[in-house]
């Protein structure tokens, strides 16, 4: 595991490292069978569209495990993590890159509280209001 | 057909989930995470896990399947081919780990109208077999346009 963050330099504002990733489809299928999340939106056109989606979208829970990825990371230990929470905003589709985004909003102690989000290229929220809050 | 909102407080019998390592690796992979502490045992005992970690978002595998019998009642009256997820929320109260033998029990928390939609936010308490708390999860889902009219005399 990367090191755990230093603590006694941790300040508001700070940013943590983005975590980027371009989705493909094989991607979603991949998640489907690790979540047991099969709704065929998330891997079969025709049934996104007949739902009005332009075309399968990835699932919600994909692109927060992206975004929890970074938090973890940054974090250092899984067990740091205390509390995720987000809103799914907008939707993303295969060949698009989702970019997770956070910075560090309260330290208190030993607890830091991050907000985060994560966007598409155009910038636009696929997550917002993200809040993580960890005890490092 | 709008929701049940008598239904809220209604916790549903628990599901039974046996927590295996390469289900773990198979959903760190799925997210594309590569950090060994995820991987490898050895990685994971030098940071101090007893055995493999999941990652933080893995508890939604057994929040899902809890949400199934939830979802599954017929008193509740839910289309889930109106839903769209709206929030999720995680509390940790530790990490889960390969090994563990858990039990995932939902309950309706919330079931509201907004505007021509209504809000449902189903509750997951995951704890081991022995009751420890693991990780408390809540979902809030949208449930497109079945919020009961506000005018006129159909229900």
């Amino acid at each position: 595991m990367s090191p755990h963050v230093d603590l006694t330099r941790v300040r508001p504002g700070d940013t943590l490292p983005e975590v980027a990733e371009t989705i493909e489809r094989l991607d979603l299928i991949r998640y489907a069978g690790a979540s047991g999340d099969f709704n065929p939106i998330h891997w079969n056109d025709e049934v996104a569209k007949a739902v009005g989606l332009p075309g399968v979208i990835a699932h919600g829970m994909y692109s927060m495990g992206i975004a929890a990825r970074m938090v973890a990371g940054w974090a250092g230990d899984p067990a740091a993590v205390k509390r995720l929470k987000v809103r799914f905003s907008a939707m993303i589709e295969p060949g698009q890159t989702l970019t997770a985004k956070g910075e560090v909003a309260e330290v208190d102690g030993t607890r830091v509280r991050v907000r985060f989000h994560a966007e598409d290229e155009k910038g636009e929220r696929v997550l917002s209001k993200g809040e993580a809050e960890l005890e490092l | 057909m709008p929701l049940n909102q008598a239904l809220v407080g209604r916790t549903y019998p628990a599901v039974r989930y046996e927590v295996g390592r390469e289900k773990l690796r198979e959903f760190a992979i799925a997210i594309g995470e590569t950090d060994p502490v995820y991987h490898d045992e050895a990685a994971a005992r030098a940071a101090g896990h007893p055995d493999l970690p999941a990652v933080p978002t893995f508890a939604v595998v057994l929040s899902m399947r809890a949400g199934q019998v939830v979802y599954g009642d017929p008193d509740l009256g839910l289309d889930y081919s109106r839903v769209v997820h709206g929030e999720q929320e995680f509390v940790y109260h530790r990490p889960i780990r390969a090994g563990d033998r858990l039990l995932a029990a939902g309950k309706v928390a919330e079931a509201s109208a907004k505007g021509r939609h209504e809000l449902l936010t189903l509750q997951t308490e995951i704890t081991t077999e022995a009751g420890e708390p693991v990780c408390t999860v809540r979902a809030t889902l949208l449930s497109r346009g079945t919020a009961p009219p506000r005018h006129g005399s159909g229900a």
